[in-house]
Formats: C-alpha cells, structure tokens, sequence
C-alpha cells in the first residue's frame, strides 16, 4: 500500500516555508524510488510547529515539526516513513495534548483530509448535512439552525437561525446568500484557515443556507488579502460544478445553487454588512443606514442572509447531527464550540476550537504557553482592533459572549491578541482611533471626524500638553463616538481606547 | 518580478472590461482585472469603465479613492506590503519596518528611487500566530526578522 505523506498548503505554513519542505519531500521519494504520494492538507493550527509534516502509519498518522528543508533527508533516513524516532517527532498527531484537549467541530477535518478532495471530503462526514437537509421542509432546516443556538461568529453574536427565519420569511423570487470573508480582525485566521483547508464545509454550508432561505445564488466576498485562499476556493467551486454539487441540480435534487466569489479590496469596513453589499455592488463601502435589515433588502435590494464563514461551515455539522448536539457545547447563551486564535505575542499560537466557556487564562496559558518573548503578559487584546485591553486581572473571564460585554469587552471573532510589558497602552489607544480614521467610511460624522480628533488628542496626551484637561476629552470624544456612529467601527473604537485607559492609567501619565 | 504586467493601452483596457461588464455589481472585479494587468489603474482608464458600465465617471474616480488596493501610480518593480496591525505590533513589526524602510530608501507608500520597491502598509494579513508578518509580490511570510527581509530585499534588486 502505498502512504501519504502530509506537508500543509496552508498559507501560514508556506509563509514559514511548507512548499520548499513539500518540494524535498518529493525529491526524497524521486530519488529513494518510493511510491508514497505527498498530500498538500490545510493546517491543523498548530502553527509554532509548522511546517508540520504528517505520515500515515498503522498506528495513526504520526507528526513530525517543525520540518526544515535541511531535514528531510534525515527524516527518510531515520524512517519517519513509519514513524521512527527523530528529534522532530511529535508522537501520534491525535495525541499531541494542544490537539487532543480541542473539541473540533467546525475543524474536524481542517489539517485531516485533503482540501480539494471531494472524496476525503464525503468520507470525513462531508456533505451528509446537505443530503439531511434535502429531505426536509424549508422551514425545518432553518429552525434546526434556530434551535442548535448557533450565533454569527463574525462578531456581533447574533443568532443566526433567526437571521435565516427572517430571508425565509421576507417577500420575493429572488434571494441571496452572501458569504462575509473579509477576516480583517488583526488576531484572526479561522476563516482563512478553514476556506483554504476544508473550502467544501463552507460551500456545503452556503448551498444549505440557500436551500433554506429559498436562494439560488451565493457569493463569498473575500478580503483581497486572502490570495491563497481565492485559488483554493476557485478550485473547489469548479470540482463542486463538475462532481454535481453545485449548479443546476445539487446532489441531484432539481435545485440551483450557484455561487461565486467576488474579491474586496482592501477595506476593513466591508466586513461590516452593508458596506460588504454596497461593495459587492460595485461602489465605495459605505454603511447603509438599518433599517432596513439586509435580510429584508440586501444585495440588490433582495433579501439576503450574510453569514461570516465560521457561522457558514458550522451548519453542515448541525444538519447532520441535529441541533441537540451542537446545543450541548457550550455555557450560558452562547451555545457549540468558539475557534480561538491564539496570536501576536504567544509561545504556541494557534486555532482553538472548544466549547465557550473555557477562560482567557486556559486560552493564553494553558494552550498558549504565555508570551513568546519570555517576558511577563501585561495586555491581551479579544475582539480584533475594536476589542478591548484587558490588564492580567482579567484573565479568568470565561470566552463568553455575555461575560465579555459586562467586563466592556467583546468576544468579537475570537482573536486573542497577546502583548508584553513591552507595550505602551497609549500608542494602543492612539493606534485605535489612527485605524479607525484609516479605516473610516466617512458617511458619519462622529467616526470620520471624532477619530482624527481622536488621534491628534492622543497625541497631546502623549506628548502631555494641557494632559488633565485632553483625558477628560478624550473619554468626551468616546462616549460621542459610541452613542452616535452609524455603525460598529465607530461606535466601539472607544472600546479600545477606554479599555487601555480603565486598566492602564498609568501609561497616560508618563 | 511582481506579475507580468504590462504598459497601460487603451485597447488592452478595452478588453479587459468588456470580458467583464455582464457581472452584476461589475466595478471591482474590472478594476481588479485593470490593476492585475498595469500594475495600476491609469487615469485613462476610467472614462472607458464609466462607458462600458454606463456609470458616471466620478462614481468610478469615488470607488478607486475609496479603497486601499487601487493604485494610481505604477508601482516599483516589486510591491512589498508590510503588515500593521495589533498582532504584527506586539511582536515589534514597527522596528522591523524601520529596518526595512532604511534599507530600500524609501517609506512606506513610498516607492525607492531606483523603482525597484514599493512599500505599503496592511493592516491583516492572517498570519497572526505567525508575526510579524509582511507580502512581498503577493507570497505571504511570517515570523520575519531583520535578517529574513534582508535576504527577501536582496533578491528584489536581482535583475529579472
């Protein structure tokens, strides 16, 4: 029998040089006369190890990371084939203890299968959720979504079934579905690393939201960032067109679900809605004022469900083993599994996906094994670039929407961001308001006018002119921003600018 | 060298946009396309979207303002985009682009004298487990020191 040799094609793991280890790989296996076939697999997120190469043995598939190019001759030598000893080794993948202590739903097969491999892909489960979903009413697949307690992962934590019951509900022929995939949290990659190693979760995820909402065409919208993951998703969509899955007749069905995938541009306000539909619309990503609700007039003004792409590749799960098994993960309101990504400043950084609930401190030490520099944790950031800084007095909050927004926080997409008594919580807060002013859309006042002001009152403070009067300012200017922007990036830029200066007062006082 | 892109011609453009005027919400996708192709979106160009997408010329002149990814300058030889964010900051990516701007002699959204550069800031590259991260010609690399973007930097003044 002939064994797969699993080298990442993951853009994190050819950042770190996955595709040169991939090429030695296979000129070891050329010039030993072997047979084994090398598999580019998504990344299991486990990212301080990459690259991280995997061989299939009769005991399981056994890891072996970070692999270099100089080292692959010795792997060969040393019989990594069969999953030898080497200094590299790291035991059966199953078993390594940041793997084993996940609960990978979303994930199961991100890392697993190969991505572009519809046939790994139905043998890992996939696409058991559409066939499920084929046999049922309209009605029953939204509420299965309704009832497994899903909320959107983008950020803003709303239930996604009701987003669906409402598309479902709202008058018209034509509908849409609209993939959000513009990740522009810094912190983020779950979506990246989902779309580039399990791209048939999401588009399964996409064909049952249109069955559902009575749809027959979609669109993922994708952070031109994103390079690597347009080709995966490109080719996935064409094998999804030729094996049936998509097009004309899903799975042989009768019904159409086309879908598409349009790039962004460089605009960290389209991951927001409406200004994500008035781009895919072909104009500047400005907010559109609610109501109304997208999901009554969306993409040209029809109704449209916009899902993030965690919320999407999370519903084949649900449809295929019920909405009670999803529900049982979880604590409070916020019910199934959080993918947490570990960053910035961090020992193991990495995906984690696990029930909600697990605490900050479980997230950053447990998994993350404290900072990379060694030096001592002093802020960590949750929520992307509108998250706010929590001092290590924090740390034990529970990864929970709820418990996030009493401690005036927010869960966000579940970036945690972590720093070191390097940081200046000043520069944090100036950074906030300059990204805001950068990122602006510029249709309301208080975001394109208050976060410039907000940036120059920052640099006074820095600078400590007139320092009393200029903080009383700055917390005037926060609380105009967040009661009267139209839209999230305005109205939580304060977030991380009240944050740094409730638990960091003494960096604005130098 | 970056992509094979190639001098701005008006029936090139032409072409371009033609391939691409019966999408439905058209504009990016075409200015995508004229961008993969120059390198930039001349100035030329927009009157000839306007036309074809039956759209004014402000509202094209409105939307390539808008976002960051639309050029009106041909960039150097080799675009290198520098990630800003949160994650990239607490690994130290602001010394790391010092480093680099000294280097090619030219700031970010700058390009240096000889063309061979252009610098541009990012703010995400998804590589946040992997800081500082940076894009040099549209190939990701993370974990970048001083010493790994100088060696990215010597292969940008390579003749190509």
């Amino acid at each position: 029998m002939t064994g797969r040799i699993y080298v990442p094609g993951d853009a994190a793991a050819v950042s770190v040089g996955a595709d040169a280890v991939a090429r030695a790989v296979a000129d070891q296996i050329r010039s030993r006369q072997m047979t084994e076939a090398v598999v580019r697999n998504g990344s299991r997120g486990l990212f301080w190890l990459e690259p991280m190469v995997e061989v299939e043995t009769e005991r399981g598939r056994v890891a072996y990371g970070p692999v270099t190019v100089e080292a692959v001759p010795g792997l060969f030598d040393a019989g990594f084939l069969e999953g030898k000893a080497h200094a590299l080794c790291l035991g059966l993948t199953e078993e390594i203890p940041y793997l084993k202590r996940q609960q990978r739903l979303t994930f199961a097969r991100c890392g697993v299968t190969d991505p572009l491999s519809i046939s790994d892909y139905v043998s890992h489960g996939g696409y058991r959720g559409l066939h499920r979903a084929l046999t049922m009413t309209r009605e029953a697949v939204v509420e299965e979504v309704v009832n497994s307690g899903l909320r959107g992962r983008g950020g803003a934590g709303f239930p996604t079934g009701i987003k669906w019951r409402t598309v479902l509900n709202a008058a018209g022929q034509e509908k849409y579905v609209v993939c959000n995939a513009d990740e522009g949290d810094s912190g983020t990659y779950a979506d990246r690393m989902i779309m580039e190693g399990d791209p048939f979760v999401l588009i399964e995820g996409m064909t049952i939201a249109g069955l559902a909402v009575g749809a027959t065409r979609g669109y993922v919208y994708l952070r031109s960032e994103y390079l690597h993951a347009l080709q995966v998703l490109q080719k996935a969509i064409a094998i999804g067109y030729s094996e049936g899955y998509l097009g004309k007749s899903v799975a042989g069905s009768g019904k159409i679900f086309d879908l598409e995938v349009r790039l962004g541009a460089g605009s960290y306000i389209c991951g927001e809605e409406t200004a994500l539909l008035e781009s895919l619309e072909g104009r500047r990503g400005q907010v559109r004022f609610k109501p109304p609700l997208p999901a009554i007039e969306g993409l040209f003004a029809k109704p449209t469900a916009v899902n993030n792409v965690i919320s999407l590749a999370t519903v084949p799960i649900i449809l295929d083993k019920g909405a009670h098994f999803y529900r049982d993960f979880g604590m409070g309101r916020s019910r199934g599994t959080l993918t947490v990504q570990l960053a910035g400043n961090i020992r193991y950084g990495g995906l984690v996906e696990t029930a909600f609930g697990m605490t900050l401190r479980e997230a950053i030490y447990g998994f993350g094994g404290g900072t990379a520099s060694g030096r001592p944790l002093r802020a960590v950031q949750v929520g992307g670039p509108l998250g706010a800084y929590f001092p290590e007095s924090l740390l034990d909050t529970p990864l929970d929407y709820e418990a996030f927004a009493e401690r005036k926080g927010l869960l966000g997409h579940g970036g945690v961001v972590v720093f070191d008594d390097s940081v200046d919580l000043a520069r944090q807060a100036r950074f906030a308001m300059e990204f805001c002013a950068i990122e602006s859309c510029g249709k309301c006042t208080p975001c394109r006018i208050g976060s410039t002001r907000g940036v120059e009152v920052m640099d006074r403070i820095i600078a400590n002119q007139a320092r009393d009067k200029n903080l009383h300012l700055i917390e005037d200017l926060c609380e105009l921003m967040q009661d009267g922007s139209l839209c999230a990036l305005g109205a939580l830029t304060p977030i991380p600018v009240l944050s740094a200066l409730q638990h960091f007062p003494e960096d604005f006082h130098r | 060298m970056h992509t094979n892109v190639q001098q701005w011609d008006a029936d090139l453009a032409l072409a371009r946009i033609r391939e691409l005027e019966h999408l439905p919400g058209a504009l990016l996708p075409v200015l995508h396309a004229l961008q993969a192709q120059f390198g930039y979106i001349d100035g030329a160009a927009i009157p000839l979207v306007a036309d074809v997408l039956n759209i004014s010329v402000a509202e094209v002149h409105g939307v390539i303002g808008f976002y960051h990814d639309f050029r009106q300058r041909p960039p150097g030889r080799h675009v290198l985009r520098v990630c800003r964010a949160e994650a990239c900051q607490a690994m130290g990516c602001e010394a790391l682009i010092r480093h680099i701007e000294r280097r090619v002699g030219a700031k970010v959204g700058e390009t240096s004298a000889d063309r061979s550069v252009t610098m541009e800031a990012v703010y995400c590259l998804g590589n946040c487990a992997l800081s500082p991260a940076l894009m040099l010609d549209g190939k990701l690399y993370g974990r970048v020191s001083a010493a790994t973007a100088d060696v990215l930097l010597d292969d940008t003044q390579r003749p190509s």
